[in-house]
């Protein structure tokens, strides 16, 4: 690959055309000004946000996130996140239609356990089936489950977005193995979304085949996210150049030093 | 009329009102957010018809920062 190929490593996701493999959230900074300033440094083109009750009676000359980061400069991503039910979650995801002018580009989540905040795979499938019949192009969010990534690719979701490891956890990158199964199995772009805690968790996820990571709290809960924006920033585009590079193979000892053995002194 | 929006029970003078004269009464004007009345949702171009009756359950949202 020579040097203008790099520059061009566009992706699709559901016919919508993106530079930047790394997705961001909007949750637990400090204020609007610390999101923008950290997203902004991240290269983020896809943001998610959550629908919520609207404050009747507050100050409506406060701001608002979509005053801060205007919807025509990033491409929304609004989530069903506290969605314990398929319907639920489908509420939420024509709220947030209408809400955003029809635009239909959504995360799917649903949870089962509020400890844990792990997926309830049977109310996912059940919603995505509803959500894609209803001209919905739908991210899901999902366990690392191959069988469950599949169904969801065939009732239609546009990207399968398998976890790390658990929501706000931080650990990382539990079983490769089952994201390597998933990206092997289904055809639409995988994402890991959930338990990325640092920039070499991204850069392992992209440099196992994955096309994009979502990430929230492991930027937001820097103690500079600014800062670890750009570091998940880089770290997604070395994984990804890794993975299209083709790494080495791995082996225990090497009698193939990288040094010429010949032309030594005194020999 | 009694109606409830997003779970509180709210009291008006009025025996209904447009979709329209409810986001002016909360002062809504402006401001991005969807509405649901009884499970479905409202569509903003309908406000003008779209009548809110007695008894009536709205959810009443916006975008807010999440991951």
């Amino acid at each position: 690959m020579d040097k203008k190929d790099i520059m061009v490593d566009d992706w699709l996701i559901a016919g919508r055309s993106f530079q930047s493999r790394l997705l961001v959230g909007t949750g637990k900074y400090k204020d609007f000004h610390e999101t923008k300033l950290a997203i902004d440094q991240s290269g983020a083109q896809i943001v998610t946000v959550a629908i919520r009750r609207t404050n009747i009676g507050q100050d409506q000359n406060e701001p608002s996130l979509l005053d801060v980061m205007p919807p025509n400069e990033y491409t929304y991503l609004p989530n069903t996140a506290g969605c314990y039910s398929a319907d639920d979650a489908i509420r939420t995801l024509r709220l947030a239609r209408e809400l955003l002018d029809g635009h239909n580009l959504v995360k799917l989540e649903v949870l089962g356990d509020p400890k844990t905040l792990y997926p309830n795979v049977v109310e996912t499938v059940k919603a995505a089936d509803i959500l894609v019949k209803d001209g919905f192009d739908v991210m899901v969010y999902t366990s690392d489950d191959p069988i469950i990534a599949k169904q969801l690719e065939d009732v239609g979701c546009c990207a399968i977005m398998p976890l790390a490891s658990l929501i706000g956890s931080g650990m990382g990158i539990l079983n490769p193995w089952n994201l390597e199964i998933i990206i092997d199995t289904v055809g639409v772009p995988v994402i890991v979304d959930a338990g990325v805690g640092t920039a070499s968790d991204a850069a392992v996820a992209m440099e196992l085949g994955c096309d994009g990571v979502l990430m929230n709290t492991a930027i937001a809960t820097a103690k500079d996210p600014i800062l670890m924006a750009s570091a998940m920033r880089k770290s997604i585009e070395a994984g990804r150049e890794a993975f299209l590079a083709g790494r080495m193979q791995k082996k225990l000892y090497s009698a193939s030093p990288s040094s010429p053995t010949t032309g030594l002194i005194n020999k | 009329m009694k109606i409830v929006i997003n779970g509180t029970p709210k009291e008006f003078d009025v025996e209904s009102m447009t979709a329209e004269d409810l986001v002016k009464i909360l002062q809504l004007q402006g401001k991005r957010f969807a509405i649901e009345c009884n499970g479905e949702i409202m569509p903003r171009s309908l406000f003008k018809e779209l009548v809110i009756k007695n008894g009536d359950q709205l959810e009443i949202v916006g975008a807010v920062g999440g991951g």
